[in-house]
């Protein structure tokens, strides 16, 4: 098996059958990559909260938690010899991924005959390439400092490393006024010991458009150590309905990093879930991007953690125009020793009156070990605006799991049904049946 | 045997204060009783000691159900001999909704499961509605009831049903209802009275606590005592409900030499 590495002629091995643009692209990122050091986890405000916050000993924790995490320690795709762990039913469409390299990639007759480009992103670079071009990297998750939200203000070295070495993702395009009723389906997989999965994600909706789209991150081996540097571009073009949920259950083996942005135009409407189960420390830059009057985003957001497993997430939501609404509600339950930190920003730019924002942490601690930061923030320029926000964070409640108990539930179950209630919220949101019931699934297993 | 309760000579104590002095009772099932007492008294503190509450320290004495010491038992365990408590404040479990929660509770206390593992068999969906749907309309409450989250945004009223609901679907051989009159109105006392009433037969043994006997015009309990200072002073028939509400504990108080307590402790 060939293995890849983090390296200059890297890039340009992969680059070589790439149009000269992309080349050019990768190598800018490579240089950037190499000339911004790891973030430094004390005096980067950023990824302060990726490390141990138990221990608040600012100036001795450098670097701490990402001790343990070389970027050489792991392989991009060059080869693998892995194979899915997963079946797939084709439904209306499927890309199947392992180790950056597709396995299988399908779309119905009756989606293909509308005109739905659905393809992972190598062959649509080929086929594609001035859609691709136009969108990847230049306006959703880029390498600039132009955005004001500060999310992705900073020039991220993880950014710059998928810039350099993305493969793997794929990129789903819809027609204008093409309407999608059944989810299309995407798994990645890692399967080979110290392979780093870089995909990159566009899905571009255009006007009037209506699209379900379900992603699946696993490990086809319980035991192999990963890393993920990905990154997901989401475009919602006028009147669009997009919805993208996106499950992470790497093991708890695998380095998991990721930007990730929407932009949603004028009356387009996105509802974004996102489930975290998986990782052993996950880093997750999360924006939507409200650029067009009307729009609307919902975010939703479930964790589980567990074990040692430690769950960041930076998410913005940016109104940029009048009358724009965006929801979010991000649920966590915590066991054992495990961690997460979640801070929000809404950002309303001073044109964008009638904005109406809200945003909700919650975490749920199973374990008197286990420990929750969150961070709530507005930033508002606009004068009519309703913003919104709220953090909560506690142990379970012992008169909650008595009042079950006296009812003849076992504490495990009253614990369960308990959390099943704390996500209750977020999960009757998620629009699919199938995917309620999958994450049900997910939970009863971290409960087990 | 024969699923009696029996209590004997009863010490519970709460954060170090001793609050039920040394009780005996024994309730039957097809029995009534009613354990009147004003405030602080040590009701509840019976009420959640019995249930097996954490913050309800047992100092000494016996409770037997079934012949079986119920003490060293967690209260789920209890649950499943047949021990039921409607609390005087249920707790809201929200995201849970009352049919879910029933389905579980009920499937947890039929189980023949005994190695205390989680994985409980549900009943099935369709024999469980059939029970709900029958259960509820015998109560008069209505269907939507069910899909309501447990407890959560419930009015007094509509949690005392709820645990009445309970009640009635769990088929527990001895019920504990605490104070489940406080709060309610009169029309609700008479719903959740009838109800209750309704459940009430030769295989439910019912303790009612409560300081007040408006709740009795609707379950008429064969054996009432009065509990003052955590011990039960008095124990007679109905009459002795006639007596309190014509003359109140004060008469009670004097001829044990009882000063009014303070305060109960409540969780």
């Amino acid at each position: 098996m060939q293995k890849g590495d983090f390296s200059k002629d890297f890039v340009e091995k992969i680059a070589q059958d790439e149009p000269q643009w992309m080349r050019d692209k990768r190598l800018e990122a490579y240089s950037l990559y190499e000339s911004l050091p790891m973030p430094h986890t004390t005096e980067d405000d950023k990824w302060r909260r990726t490390v141990d916050m138990r221990t608040q000993d600012y100036w001795r924790r450098t670097r701490r938690n990402l001790r343990g995490f070389a970027v050489e320690n792991y392989h991009p795709a060059a080869e693998t010899n892995g194979s899915a762990s997963v079946e797939v039913d084709d439904g209306a469409g499927v890309i199947v991924q392992v180790d950056g390299k597709p396995q299988h990639t399908y779309l119905s007759p009756e989606v293909k005959k509308k005109d739905v480009y659905f393809a992972d992103l190598h062959t649509a670079l080929k086929e594609r390439g001035d859609l691709i071009r136009d969108y990847f990297m230049t306006q959703a998750v880029t390498l600039e400092t132009t955005l004001k939200s500060g999310n992705f203000a900073t020039r991220n070295k993880f950014d710059a490393l998928h810039g350099a070495f993305w493969q793997g993702g794929y990129v789903l395009h819809v027609p204008k006024g093409v309407r999608i009723e059944d989810p299309l389906r995407v798994y990645i997989q890692l399967s080979e010991e110290q392979h780093a999965d870089m995909s990159h994600v566009l899905l571009i909706a255009e006007e009037d458009s209506q699209v379900v789209i379900l992603e699946d991150n696993s490990s086809a081996n319980p035991d192999a150590g990963g890393f993920h540097c990905g990154a997901v571009e989401i475009f919602a073009g006028q009147n669009a309905n997009v919805t993208y949920g996106q499950v992470q259950h790497w093991n708890r083996q695998v380095w998991n990093f990721a930007s990730q942005r929407a932009v949603i135009s004028k009356n387009a409407q996105l509802c974004w879930v996102t489930a975290t189960f998986g990782a052993r420390l996950s880093k997750l830059n999360q924006a939507i991007v409200l650029e067009g009057t009307g729009s609307n985003a919902q975010l939703l957001g479930l964790a589980f953690t567990d074990a040692r497993q430690h769950l960041d997430v930076s998410t913005a939501q940016e109104h940029l125009s009048p009358h724009t609404s965006s929801d979010l509600l991000y649920r966590n339950v915590l066991k054992d020793r495990s961690q997460t930190a979640w801070g929000g920003n809404i950002y309303v730019y001073p044109n964008a009156n009638y904005t109406d924002a809200y945003q909700k942490n919650d975490n749920l601690l199973l374990s008197e070990r286990a420990h929750a930061d969150t961070l709530p923030g507005l930033e508002i320029e606009a004068h009519e605006v309703r913003c919104t926000h709220g953090a909560t964070a506690g142990q379970i409640d012992a008169e909650q799991v008595f009042y079950l108990m006296s009812r003849g539930l076992t504490y495990d179950l009253a614990e369960k049904l308990i959390v099943d209630g704390f996500f209750e919220p977020v999960i009757e949101r998620i629009p699919m049946e199938t995917v309620r019931k999958e994450m049900d699934e997910f939970i009863s297993l971290k409960l087990a | 045997m024969n699923n009696e309760l029996i209590i004997k000579d009863l010490h519970i104590s709460v954060q170090g204060n001793e609050i039920i002095k040394g009780l005996d009772i024994t309730v039957k099932p097809g029995e009534v009783h009613a354990l009147m007492g004003p405030n602080g008294s040590g009701k509840s503190t019976l009420a959640y000691g019995l249930m097996g509450h954490p913050s309800y320290d047992i100092e000494s004495g016996e409770v037997l159900f079934n012949g079986i010491d119920v003490l060293e038992l967690e209260p789920n365990e209890r649950a499943k001999l047949g021990l039921f408590l409607a609390f005087q404040y249920p707790t809201a479990i929200p995201g849970v909704s009352m049919a879910n929660f029933l389905r579980t509770a009920v499937s947890a206390v039929r189980s023949t499961e005994t190695n205390g593992s989680e994985n409980i068999e549900l009943i099935p969906m369709r024999e469980f509605r059939v029970e709900l749907r029958e259960k509820m309309a015998q109560l008069g409450m209505d269907d939507s009831f069910a899909r309501r989250y447990l407890n959560d945004g419930f009015s007094g009223g509509e949690k005392k049903r709820a645990e009445i609901l309970q009640l009635a679907m769990l088929e527990p051989k001895i019920a504990v209802l605490d104070e489940t009159d406080s709060g309610l109105d009169i029309d609700a006392v008479r719903i959740v009275g009838e109800s209750v009433s309704s459940l009430v037969g030769p295989e439910l043994g019912v303790l009612i606590i409560t300081h007040y006997p408006r709740l009795l015009d609707y379950i008429r309990p064969q054996f009432v005592h009065i509990l003052l200072d955590g011990r039960i002073v008095e124990s007679g028939g109905y009459e002795l409900t006639q007596l309190l509400e014509a003359e109140g504990y004060d008469p009670i108080r004097e001829k044990h030499g009882i000063a009014e307590a303070v305060q109960e402790n409540t969780i």
